[in-house]
C-alpha cells in the first residue's frame, strides 16, 4: 500500500476518497458544501475555544484532528516521521493569518472551492480562479529564487507537539461534548445555530479525519502543489488527484440529491465575484509562499513538520482576526475591513515574496 | 565521471526540486547527487528528472534522509 499510495493511481484514489467521504459528511450533517474544510472547520476550532465569540461558528472540529493524528500515525507505520523546524517559524504564521482572511473572505479553502464546485455553487469557479492567479503569482517568486530557508533537525519529541495539542483539543471535546440548546460546554462554546451547530456525528468525523489523514500523509495531496507544479514543473501528478476530488464529489453529490447549480442562494457563500476571485487569490499566494494548502500543512504537522504546525495555528488566529473585526464575508457578501485586510494581505505577502529570495 | 553535489536538506517543497533542476539545466554534468531528508523530496525528485530525460541511478540512506544519484538516461 505504502508504494500504491505514492503512484499516480495513489493519490487519484485519495482525491476519489476525499470527494466522497466529504459530500458524505455533508450528508450525515456538515454544512451545505463543506462536508469537509479546513480553513472553515479551523475557524469553527478557533470559535470553540473562544478565540472569537461569532456565536454561528464554533465546534471543535473532529476532522481536523483526525487529519493531523491520522498522519502522524502514517508517518510513523511508515517510518517517514522526521521531527523538523526552524524555516522562518514568525514569516509562516503571519502567512498562515492572511491565508485564513483570503479564505474568509471567499469562504474556504482550495478543498470546499472544488466542494462547492461539485455541489454546483458556480461562484467556486471565480475563485478556483483566484487560487490559480495567486498560485501563478506565488510560482514567480519561486523561479525568483524566494525560499524560506531550512529547517533543523530537532528533539522527536519537539515534532510530537502539534499532535499533542490535536489529542488535548479531542480530549476537551471528548469530556466537554456540546450540550443541546447551550451556548457552552463547561468549556468549549458551542453554536446552537448557523454553521457551527451542523456536524456529523463526532466518532463519525473522527473516524473519516483520521482515514483521510492517514492515507493523504504518503500520499502527499495538495491542491496548492497541484496547481504549482503544473504551472511550474507542467508535472499533472497532484492535479489528478484534485480533479479525482470534485469528479468523485460531484458524482456522490448527484446520488445523494446534494447537487443545485446555480450561482444564487448557495450555502455559506457570497457571489461578489471579485471579492471571491480575490480572496482566493491571497490564500493560493500565502499557499504557495508558505509550500502547502492548509490540508497539507496539517499532514506536514503530523508527520513532524513543526513549522506546517506554526502555519495552521497561525490560520486559526487568523480566525480570530477575521471575527473580532469583522473581516469574513458572509453570505450578505464582503465587509469594508475585509477589504481592506485583503489589500493589506497582499502588500505582506509581497513584501515576504520580493524580499527573502536567494540569488539564484 | 564529472559530478556534483546538490544539498536540498531542509528546505521545502518544491525547493528540492528547483534546485535539482538548475543544475540539470547548467548542463555541465553528467552525474548528480542530490542530498534530501524526506521521502516527499526523493520522490518528487525522481519524478521531476525522468521528464528531463535523466533518470535515478542510486538511492542510498545518510543520515535520516536519502543520497540520491542522478544521471542522464
Amino acid at each position: 500500500m505504502r508504494d500504491f499510495l505514492a503512484t499516480r493511481w495513489g493519490v487519484v484514489s485519495v482525491g476519489v476518497l476525499i470527494g466522497v467521504f466529504a459530500s458524505l459528511l455533508q450528508f450525515w450533517g456538515n454544512p451545505g458544501n463543506m462536508g469537509i474544510c479546513v480553513a472553515c472547520f479551523e475557524r469553527d476550532i478557533a470559535g470553540s475555544v473562544g478565540l472569537h465569540r461569532a456565536a454561528v461558528v464554533q465546534y471543535m472540529r473532529p476532522e481536523i484532528i483526525g487529519f493531523v493524528l491520522g498522519s502522524f500515525v502514517a508517518a510513523y507505520i511508515f517510518k517517514e516521521f522526521r521531527s523538523r523546524q526552524g524555516s522562518a517559524p514568525i514569516v509562516r504564521f503571519v502567512l498562515g493569518i492572511f491565508a485564513m482572511i483570503g479564505a474568509l473572505i471567499f469562504l474556504g479553502c482550495p478543498w470546499r472551492a472544488l466542494l462547492r464546485l461539485a455541489g454546483g455553487d458556480w461562484n467556486a469557479i471565480l475563485g478556483l480562479i483566484g487560487l490559480t492567479v495567486g498560485i501563478w503569482i506565488g510560482t514567480m517568486f519561486l523561479r525568483m529564487g524566494y525560499n524560506l530557508g531550512r529547517t533543523n533537525k530537532t528533539y522527536t519529541t519537539a515534532g510530537w507537539i502539534m499532535p499533542l495539542i490535536m489529542l488535548g483539543f479531542l480530549l476537551m471535546l471528548l469530556f466537554d461534548p456540546p450540550v443541546a440548546g447551550e451556548m457552552q460546554s463547561n468549556l468549549l462554546f458551542y453554536s446552537a445555530e448557523g454553521p457551527g451547530s451542523m456536524y456529523a456525528p463526532l466518532f463519525v468525523s473522527l473516524s473519516v479525519g483520521l482515514a483521510l489523514g492517514f492515507l493523504a500523509q504518503k500520499s502527499r495531496f495538495c491542491t496548492m502543489g497541484a496547481l504549482r507544479d503544473l504551472i511550474l514543473f507542467k508535472q499533472p501528478h497532484l492535479f489528478s488527484g484534485m480533479v479525482s476530488l470534485v469528479i468523485a464529489a460531484f458524482i456522490t453529490n448527484i446520488a445523494l440529491g446534494q447537487f443545485n447549480p446555480g450561482f444564487l442562494g448557495q450555502p455559506v457563500a457570497h457571489n461578489m465575484h471579485f471579492w471571491n476571485f480575490a480572496g482566493m487569490a491571497l490564500g493560493g499566494l500565502a499557499y504557495a509562499l508558505a509550500g502547502g494548502c492548509p490540508g497539507r500543512q496539517l499532514f506536514l504537522a503530523g508527520e513532524g513538520d513543526g513549522d506546517a504546525g506554526i502555519f495552521a495555528l497561525g490560520m486559526i488566529i487568523g480566525a480570530a482576526f477575521a471575527h473580532n473585526f469583522g473581516l469574513a464575508s458572509s453570505p450578505d457578501g464582503v465587509t469594508t475591513y475585509g477589504i481592506i485586510a485583503l489589500f493589506i494581505g497582499f502588500a505582506v505577502c509581497l513584501f515576504i515574496g520580493f524580499t527573502m529570495r536567494e540569488k539564484v | 565521471m564529472d559530478s556534483s553535489v546538490v544539498d536540498t536538506r531542509g528546505l521545502s517543497c518544491p525547493q528540492p526540486v528547483i534546485k535539482t533542476m538548475n543544475e540539470i539545466k547548467k548542463g555541465e554534468k553528467e552525474e548528480i547527487t542530490v542530498l534530501v531528508d524526506t521521502d516527499t523530496a526523493r520522490e518528487n525528485i525522481s519524478r521531476a528528472v525522468d521528464a528531463q530525460g535523466w533518470k535515478v541511478l542510486d538511492v542510498q540512506p545518510e543520515d535520516s534522509g536519502y543520497k540520491v544519484k542522478i544521471g542522464k538516461k
